[in-house]
């Protein structure tokens, strides 16, 4: 009779059947009306807002703002910074993981927190803190500039600066859940003779691997989607360091309103698969958990 | 599990460490999550207090308490405070009616919670801009009434709580989600009214979970730049916030002005970095069952 | 004080919990409702407590119909079985919750709150611990302070689900001696909800034994051991051999064997089903002069005063549809000359027959 293994639909109909627990029908009507106009004003209509907007001129010239070529160039240069961001963090994510779920040791909190603090940092200071690495006047700007190395206002420094702001997003999806697995898996199939990659390939990936994905797709959604930090460190080179948010926001100064609506209406598609795949795989995992009780 | 059990039971009481540590690669990756952590992480963001540091102390304290920069702080603390606020009341009606209520819609309203998370925040901001300005959807049902949020204070409070939303929803859910029904349950039974159910029973468990969203929000929304700047018109001494000050120092080649507030914004991170962890030890413990 | 139930139905989906159960619990009595998991005895006792509306029937309290009265004007004193402890107020603000909810006209003073508080706790002997917090103390001490905020709002009647199903077996012993005293104490109507046969024979006045959201029977506790109604109370209370046969007059032939029977079935060539307990079996181990089942000792538990011996019967015996293994438990002194793998014959003194539903 505990209320833990119900979820969504169930779990309300128990609360609404229950005379200890339901409003009188005013009550949940005023609840459920305050809740959804904020719903309905702060999140559906911006999204709504989105697509209206970008189609305001008719599909000609949305069609044309997608194909035009610095457009195609920032989409470019948007997939590419993701391609190598998000891997990088999902390997570190992974191995992190591994060290603070599996083993015991001083310092572990601490570690967690610090694997935490990109989410807590501006991202213009992100941004901030590439260049005074690699600018002109950073500590390497001198020996850069005299390799001719460039990483600011090039696609290195976006990639720095993307990786930086989504460091934390594998890792933290990942150590919770492999925190609460335990260790007796893995303990056994040890005992069972299995090697350490064996172990983690054979007994503990199949069991983090909707929690992997689901940190994967929000580390993505994310790094196509950094505004502030790549903004910084990009230099807004039209068609050479513009990744798709940076063009959006270009295109709006120039007043080119359905033009960076159209472009924006892409990462929105983006954010509304995030969020549909999101979805799923909470559906996912929510059947393997009750399959499990 | 037997093989934990064992090897503590027959290892000398001295040495439960090395007992524990049955599985492999413990060195190597903690070895490597530390080096990865302090190139991509430590490192930079220690680069902002030396850097800082590296002023006379008279020309800093200059820096940051210029009257443009105090006006920025207090615009953007206040915002944030105030969006948070907005968020904690609206944010839990929106997490109570998702788990105590069915209504049509709900799985959408569910997903699109974290809209927020997913959106690009460019992509937020130009939307928002679009919306609530004069002629917008909404800015044009608030203009009669003398009501003007695009390009004004108002403006910024907007993408503020939009960003927060999810913060203050997705930390009390779940805690509302796993509360046992029979605390409301013997409340009722002992004569309690709804009303005084909430108060005396609901409010405080969940109280830590709301602050906690609170703090979540709060410290995004100090922080953040890309929904705002669309919206707010960014009239220095009015509507122009702290991470836009860097910015502006930035395009000014202004290095060491820009680090400076950027210390000032990141001191407060840690802050309320701490603060948060706190309040989560606080949630846990409160809503956590005790043995 | 009294509780009645009239006719009490209640589904969730496709499941009867319920299927009109009625039931008249007379005042001050310390009443159990038995029966295995899933049987509707939670569900009747919340539907009392009006935390779950009976889809027909009617709940009535002294007399009155309070089917439509909400939980929290029934004056119901209600023990959930994890306690449902306020986590964040302290033992003694739990207990007095129940007075400080009132409306204030009918709100004692904050001295009679605090002294009606205190003497709860000296009660349950919990006065001590009043400023500790819930998670702070152990699982007994948690439902004393269960009962004592229940018994806060001087409930009508008193109703306790599980109450000792979440104790370790000595904590359960000992509170179940306490429960005892405490009702006969107080004398409140009070209903408790087990799946534990022992303790419901021990603690209770009268057991209402429950099965498949139907009343099976209703009786003190010796009624419904010595006497039980239906196969089902037979099987469900403690361990028991069964016998399938015919009736032939005084016996029942269960294969080549006669047995005697109580006659509570008297067709002749019925198919019958017949019980005895464990300490109503005899073994023969003189196969010649009884006349009884046949049967192998399998093992002997010869630990404490009797001695536990488990038998099979013979092969091909579970084809004629007699059942595989039988138990008796004997004094050690007539044990002894049994030996693992003996052949005996198994004795019934007398078997309570009902009509065989399988056959």
């Amino acid at each position: 009779m505990s209320a833990g293994v119900l979820h969504g639909r169930a779990l309300a109909r128990r609360f609404e059947a229950n005379p200890a627990t339901r409003e009188p029908i005013w009550m949940k009507r005023l609840i459920l009306a305050i809740a959804l106009t904020f719903f309905v004003l702060f999140l559906f209509l911006p999204l709504v807002a989105v697509f209206s907007e970008a189609l305001r001129k008719g599909w000609l010239v949305y069609l044309a703002a997608l194909v035009e070529s610095d457009a195609l160039a920032s989409i470019q240069l948007t997939i590419l910074v993701a391609v190598i961001a998000v891997p990088l963090n999902l390997v570190f994510g992974v191995i992190a993981a591994w060290a603070i779920a599996k083993f015991d040791f001083r310092g572990k909190r601490l570690l967690t927190t610090l694997i935490d603090l990109p989410f807590s940092v501006s991202p213009v200071v992100a941004g901030l803190i590439f260049l005074l690495l690699f600018g002109a006047q950073g500590w390497f700007g001198t020996w850069l500039f005299e390799h001719d190395i460039k990483i600011v206002f090039a696609v290195p420094g976006i990639v720095l600066a993307t990786v930086f702001v989504t460091f934390p997003f594998v890792a933290r999806e990942l150590i919770p859940l492999m925190e609460a697995q335990g260790r007796d898996e893995e303990e056994a199939a040890t005992v069972l003779g299995a090697s350490g990659f064996q172990t983690f390939r054979r007994v503990t990936l199949p069991s983090i691997q909707w929690g992997l994905l689901y940190g994967v797709i929000l580390c993505n959604a994310r790094a196509m989607g950094e505004f502030g930090a790549v903004s910084v460190v990009s230099g807004h080179i039209r068609g050479a360091t513009n990744t798709m948010p940076l063009h959006v926001e270009i295109l709006y100064n120039e007043y080119n309103f359905a033009a960076a609506f159209a472009v924006a209406s892409l990462l929105a598609l983006l954010a509304l698969v995030t969020l549909a795949l999101k979805t799923f795989i909470e559906w996912r995992a929510g059947r393997v958990e009750t399959v499990d009780d | 599990m037997t093989a934990a059990t064992v090897a503590i039971l027959t290892s000398p009481p001295s040495l439960p460490r090395i007992a524990r540590r049955v599985l492999p690669g413990f060195g190597l990756t903690l070895g490597l999550t530390l080096v990865y952590l302090s190139l991509v992480v430590l490192i930079p963001l220690s680069a902002v207090f030396i850097k800082a540091g590296s002023l006379p102390l008279g020309e800093l304290w200059n820096i940051v308490s210029a009257p443009r920069v105090v006006a920025s702080y207090r615009l953007t603390f206040g915002a944030s405070l105030l969006a948070a606020a907005i968020n904690t009341v609206f944010g839990f009606m929106l997490a109570w009616s998702l788990v105590r209520y069915n209504f049509p819609g709900k799985r959408l309203v569910d997903a699109l919670v974290d809209l927020p998370f997913a959106l690009p925040t460019a992509v937020a901001g130009i939307a928002l801009a679009a919306l609530y300005a004069g002629n917008g959807w909404i800015g044009s049902l608030l203009a009669p009434l003398g009501l003007k949020v695009a390009f004004t204070p108002l403006g910024v409070l907007v993408a503020l709580v939009f960003i927060g939303i999810p913060f203050v929803v997705r930390t009390v859910q779940p805690v509302l989600e796993e509360l046992e029904i029979e605390l409301e349950e013997a409340a009722a039974s002992l004569g309690a009214q709804r009303g005084q159910t909430f108060r005396r029973v609901l409010l405080p468990l969940l109280l830590p979970a709301l602050m906690t969203g609170f703090a979540l929000a709060f410290a995004r929304a100090v922080g953040e730049y890309g929904s705002v700047i669309f919206i707010a018109g960014n009239i220095p001494m009015v509507s122009e916030i702290t991470p836009l000050i860097i910015i502006t120092k930035l395009e000014q080649y202004d290095f060491q002005g820009a680090t400076a507030v950027a210390g000032v914004m990141l001191v407060f991170s840690f802050a309320m970095l701490l603060v948060i962890n706190l309040l989560q030890a606080w949630s846990a413990k409160r809503t956590g069952r005790g043995r | 004080m009294s509780i009645q139930v009239e006719n009490i139905s209640k589904s969730f989906g496709t499941f009867a919990a319920l299927y009109g159960v009625s039931l008249d619990f007379p005042t001050g009595e310390l009443v159990a409702l038995l029966g295995p998991s899933g049987c509707g005895k939670t569900t009747l006792l919340r539907v009392i407590a009006g935390l779950e509306t009976a889809d027909a029937g009617r709940v009535i309290l002294d007399g009155e119909d309070a089917s439509d009265t909400h939980v929290r004007e029934r004056q119901v004193g209600f023990v959930f079985q994890h306690y449902a402890l306020f986590r964040h107020l302290t033992v003694f603000e739990n207990v007095a919750f129940g007075l400080r909810v009132r409306p204030r006209r009918n709100r004692p003073s904050a001295d009679e709150i605090s002294r009606r508080v205190h003497r709860l706790l000296d009660l349950v002997q919990m006065d001590p611990l009043a400023d500790r917090f819930p998670p702070q103390l152990s699982g007994g001490q948690r439902q004393r302070i269960a009962l004592a905020r229940a018994l806060a709002v001087e409930p009508r009647v008193l109703l306790l689900d599980e109450p000792f199903g979440a104790l370790d077996a000595q904590v359960r012993k000992e509170l179940r001696r306490w429960l005892r005293r405490l009702h006969d104490e107080l004398h409140v109507t009070s209903l408790f909800v087990t799946h534990d046969q022992e303790e419901a024979l021990e603690v209770a006045d009268r057991v209402v034994l429950m099965n498949r959201g139907q009343v099976e029977q209703v009786g003190t506790p010796a009624q419904i051991y010595e006497h039980p109604a239906t196969p089902f109370v037979y099987g469900f209370l403690g361990a028991v051999n069964c016998f399938r046969g015919r009736v032939e007059g005084a016996h029942v032939r269960v294969g080549e064997a006669r047995l005697p029977h109580d006659g509570q079935v008297d067709i002749q060539g019925a198919a019958v089903v017949g019980f005895a307990r464990p300490h109503d079996l005899q073994v023969v181990t003189d196969l010649a002069a009884a006349n009884g089942v046949d049967a192998i000792v399998s093992r002997v538990h010869a630990f404490g005063a009797s001695v536990r011996v488990e038998l099979d019967s013979l092969e091909g015996a579970a084809d004629r549809g007699e059942p595989a293994h039988y138990e008796v438990v004997m004094p050690r002194e007539r044990a002894v000359s049994l030996t693992e793998g003996q052949r005996v014959k198994l004795v019934p003194a007398q078997l309570r027959v009902f009509a065989d539903q399988a056959a």
